[in-house]
């Protein structure tokens, strides 16, 4: 049987997990998370990382076998996210881009307009564009259009922590899209995470629910543990689920004999 | 339709009678809900909501750590100039206090912002007394491309100006505004702004709105505790807030609640604001408002402020001076108000890391 790999940006990944650096109350932890979580991609916030001081810079606890995603959060257009982008790039964080284009700071949507604007822009300029965006068929088939890599939908809100409240959405995603579809945003519980992967995600990004838990390199491990499971589940054919008690001898069977 | 519209209707509510009918069952209730309406605001302002502190406390903290985990950003204040053409009863910098103004020269901002960024800091607030004739817009926008050259993150704290004036320091790289009402009682507000362009309430009450429209990032806005009822200021604080956050959606709304401090001058508070209602009013902004940023001020003793970062504080000024050339003693100036929390910023460091939490220093940067 064939390898269940990921494949984003012609990039074959082993581990379904996606991981952020926002949040924590150390960023020495981070290797133990990456560790713990097995992940091999990593987001940072390009607005916090500080390439003149080294002391105070997040990069140096990112291990180089990892594959760098920065992320434009900060930018509220899509001009902001492709500056971001490009001096990302620049510095030598290769040409993985995760798109952040928020105008909204009460709730942290995403303005998917803009967010297609930049993708468009990057992709043409030879980005692995993953955009981070609100649960909508029409934008994402959009996203595909233009050159996203995958496409990225909320399940809730940025670190609310609420799990799969667009569930419904998210579905459809996955069911129309052909570029992976990866839930960020919203996973509190690794439980979350498990369910977005039995629905038939490619992936989810967790941040806030590793980064703010009591024991962070712990629940890296039970994340990897849960969308291990989920994605096994997906893969096995999750069973149907009906309105009424289905026997599992059924009385009406005679009747195909 | 300005915050101050809302304001001329909200201060017409019986706040008396609502802080004297509450009782710990509305709070128990409010307790329960995930979004808060005015009106719960002020069940957790209340008389009553003072018994259960260590329930609004908790939950807090856990919106807190949610929402921006634990971390404290760190700032400074950098003061440049301190002439000042307002008559304000509270403050050292008024016109009436006799001391030795001063004004740094561009050569000396740089010497004060490298003394600054030598500590590590990268976000600053820059800081002027009143006066248009000392301080232009000019001054301080030339000012701020000095201090860009080491700083990714600088906001103002300087007199109210015009949208096209701050339209021209965004130019500059500022990216954050603070600007207190002071006191939202208008009445009160008239009494201690006795002289000079800041007695216009109105206009003062409308900075932030302007400061939105010339497209700052992000809005600091609050009131000095004990020049009314805390309860009520509190209350309006967190109200101006809520209507900026709604009014303007891709504005990072902070609020701070300073203290009266000692300073020259025989001011006395008319209101005694004690560190536990501090503390129930951080609260109630963290419950009414889970995404915006608190920041506390180096007024604050060291004992109160270390607590305070368990309780919905994100940001914090450090190893602070408030005197004009403080850092490199470029020039002697004297204290706005005197500090409650003289440890360096290396110190503060250390406490918050003692605390679980992560000191941060860089969180931003206008990429232009």
């Amino acid at each position: 049987m064939a390898k269940d790999l990921l494949k984003i940006g012609g990039v074959e990944l082993n581990s379904r997990l996606l991981i952020g650096t926002g949040k924590f109350n150390n960023d020495a932890l981070i290797p133990e998370v990456i560790n713990s979580s097995q992940s091999q991609v990593i987001t940072v916030a390009m607005r916090r990382v500080d390439f003149n001081t080294s002391q105070e810079n997040i990069m140096k606890y990112i291990p180089k076998e990892m594959i760098l995603l920065p992320n434009t959060s900060g930018a509220r257009t899509a001009e902001e996210a492709v500056r971001i982008a490009r001096l990302a790039r620049a510095a030598g964080m290769g040409n993985w881009i995760k798109i952040e284009v928020i105008s909204d700071q009460k709730y942290l949507l995403p303005d998917n307009y803009e967010t297609i604007k930049a993708t468009e822009i990057l992709a043409s300029e030879g980005f692995i564009v993953l955009p981070y965006m609100s649960p909508d068929l029409m934008v994402a088939k959009k996203l595909e259009e233009v050159g996203a890599a995958a496409v990225m939908p909320l399940g809730a809100p940025i670190g609310t922590n609420r799990g799969l409240k667009t569930k419904e959405l998210i579905q459809i995603l996955i069911e129309e899209c052909e570029k992976p579809v990866i839930v960020d945003a919203g996973i509190g519980k690794p439980s979350q995470a498990c369910e977005a992967m039995e629905m038939g995600a490619a992936a989810v990004l967790v941040n806030t629910a590793i980064a703010t838990a009591g024991d962070p390199v712990a629940m890296g491990e039970a994340f990897k543990s849960a969308v291990e499971a989920g994605r096994t589940a997906y893969l096995s054919g999750v069973g149907g689920v009906a309105k009424q008690a289905r026997a599992s001898s059924p009385l009406t069977g005679f009747l195909s004999m | 339709m300005s915050f101050y519209d809302e304001y001329e209707k909200l201060k017409e509510l019986p706040f008396d009678r609502y802080f004297q009918d509450y009782t710990e069952i509305d709070v128990r209730r409010v307790l329960q809900k995930q979004r808060m309406t005015p009106e719960d605001l002020l069940v957790l302002l209340s008389p009553a909501a003072e018994n259960l502190l260590e329930d609004i406390a908790q939950k807090a903290h856990e919106l807190t750590v949610q929402h921006f985990g634990r971390t404290i950003l760190l700032f400074n204040p950098i003061y440049i100039a301190d002439h000042c053409v307002n008559l304000c009863t509270y403050c050292s910098f008024s016109v009436t206090n006799q001391f030795q103004r001063s004004k740094l020269s561009m050569e000396q901002i740089e010497v004060e912002a490298k003394a600054l960024a030598d500590l590590g800091l990268k976000h600053i607030l820059v800081l002027t007394g009143e006066s248009k004739t000392h301080t232009p817009v000019s001054y301080i926008a030339d000012s701020i491309k000095v201090l860009k050259k080491y700083f990714p993150s600088v906001a103002i704290e300087i007199n109210p100006l015009e949208t096209d004036e701050y339209k021209q320091l965004v130019e500059a790289g500022v990216d954050g505004l603070t600007v207190y009402q002071e006191v939202y009682n208008e009445e009160i507000y008239k009494s201690v702004h006795v002289k000079g362009p800041k007695r216009d309430y109105r206009f003062r009450m409308d900075t932030p709105e302007r400061g939105c429209e010339a497209g700052i990032r992000q809005i600091n806005v609050g009131a000095l505790l004990g020049l009314d009822d805390w309860r009520k200021e509190a209350f309006f604080a967190a109200m101006h807030a809520r209507y900026l956050q709604k009014k303007y959606l891709d504005a990072e709304i902070s609020l701070s609640l300073p203290r009266i401090r000692p300073h020259l001058g025989d001011y006395e508070p008319k209101s005694i604001v004690e560190d536990r209602h501090l503390v129930q009013a951080i609260t109630a902004f963290r419950l009414f408002l889970p995404r915006a940023g608190i920041t506390l001020s180096t007024r604050e003793p060291q004992e109160l402020r270390d607590n305070l970062i368990y309780l919905g504080v994100t940001k914090m000024s450090a190893g602070a001076s408030t005197e004009v050339g403080g850092y490199s003693q470029c020039d002697a100036g004297t204290a706005q108000f005197e500090i409650s929390d003289e440890r360096s910023l290396a110190e503060v460091q250390q406490m918050i890391r003692d605390k679980g939490y992560q000191p941060v220093l860089k969180d931003w940067e206008l990429l232009v």
